[in-house]
């Protein structure tokens, strides 16, 4: 088995990217509790840790791109993310 | 009076809103998270539970189901609704309270005992609770540090939306009687109508001598008798 494609068409695969980080007021017990053990294992020079959430969407090849944007922005501010609490960013790639 | 008991996949505390709303002596009935109406109600009651397996955010999916919109519409005209754990997080990402509830301050599910002070005893959710002490009531989180941001905080305040503060024996609002991290040791808001409540402690597990309190249940009494004085006027 091959990893390349042997002939025809490649497919385009488009796939939003969506990175979900607390807010920098909300308390991240999560983020320190991390931190403190990459300290513990010797990591210096780490000032913070924010742990947060990563969607991956795929989306049907030939999608609209400036249209999945929109759409996809709505969806993050409306349910993907908590704006009280949270700050998300959204990439499309092809 | 009837009240209807939210059912989304994952409510464990439905049969425990239940029995205790009968215990106070209303009827009560459950309402399935996909059915679009509520029937003929005078309250509601999202119960405590994992909804949805707590997904992406804990109640974050089950404010989307159809039973939602229903309630939404109850609560813009005027009905009385009462988020309880879970309840109180799904109300909050519906938007009908502010705020968010965030993990546990030191990351671990606190399943014990909490008193509560009753921070504005005006409202149809305090107003048969004990005056003269805090209140004592079960809380079972893992996520239930409530945060908002410095404005609505002070808004909270100043309009006396604060209505359980977590507290120690006597009342005093200690930083080692907060469970969870709270800010301001919140345990439980209102609206700025005081017809939406949400708290993270279990009125419903607390609600007969024999579970160890029963000052949850002055919480289902308190609505009744709102909800009777509302009946009178009418």
């Amino acid at each position: 088995m091959s990893g390349f494609p042997v002939s025809g068409i490649l497919r385009v695969r488009m796939k939003a990217k969506i990175i979900i980080t607390p807010k920098k007021a909300v308390l991240d017990p999560q983020g320190k509790t991390v931190q403190n053990a990459l300290e513990h294992m010797g990591h210096a020079g780490v000032t913070g840790v924010h742990v947060g959430k990563y969607l991956e969407i795929d989306l049907a090849p030939g999608t609209d791109k400036a249209a999945a944007t929109q759409a996809l922005d709505d969806a993050a501010r409306r349910f993907l993310s908590n704006p009280v609490i949270e700050d998300y960013r959204l990439e499309i790639v092809d | 009076m009837r009240f209807a008991i939210l059912q989304f996949p994952a409510s464990n505390c439905d049969q425990d809103c239940l029995h205790a709303v009968r215990v106070a002596g209303a009827q009560g009935r459950f309402v399935w998270h996909k059915e679009t109406s509520l029937g003929d109600v005078d309250a509601v009651v999202v119960p405590g539970g994992f909804s949805y397996g707590d997904y992406l955010r804990c109640g974050a999916i089950a404010r989307f189901s159809p039973v939602m919109q229903a309630v939404k519409r109850f609560a813009d005209d005027g009905g009385l609704v009462l988020g309880i754990c879970n309840g109180f997080q799904i109300l909050c990402e519906a938007g009908l309270l502010p705020g968010a509830l965030i993990r546990n301050r030191d990351l671990r599910f606190h399943c014990e005992q909490v008193f509560l002070k009753t921070v504005n005893p005006a409202t149809p959710f305090t107003s048969a609770l004990p005056k003269d002490r805090p209140s004592l009531m079960p809380i079972a989180h893992g996520e239930g540090c409530y945060f908002a941001d410095a404005e609505t905080l002070a808004g909270l305040q100043s309009r006396g939306q604060i209505l359980w503060q977590y507290c120690d024996a006597s009342g005093a609002t200690t930083e080692s009687a907060n469970p969870n991290g709270s800010l301001l040791n919140i345990a439980g808001i209102a609206n700025e109508r005081f017809n939406v409540a949400g708290l993270m402690p279990h009125p419903d597990r607390a609600a007969e001598s024999v579970l160890g309190s029963e000052d949850g249940l002055r919480v289902f009494e308190g609505m009744i008798a709102a909800l009777g004085a509302r009946r009178a006027v009418a």
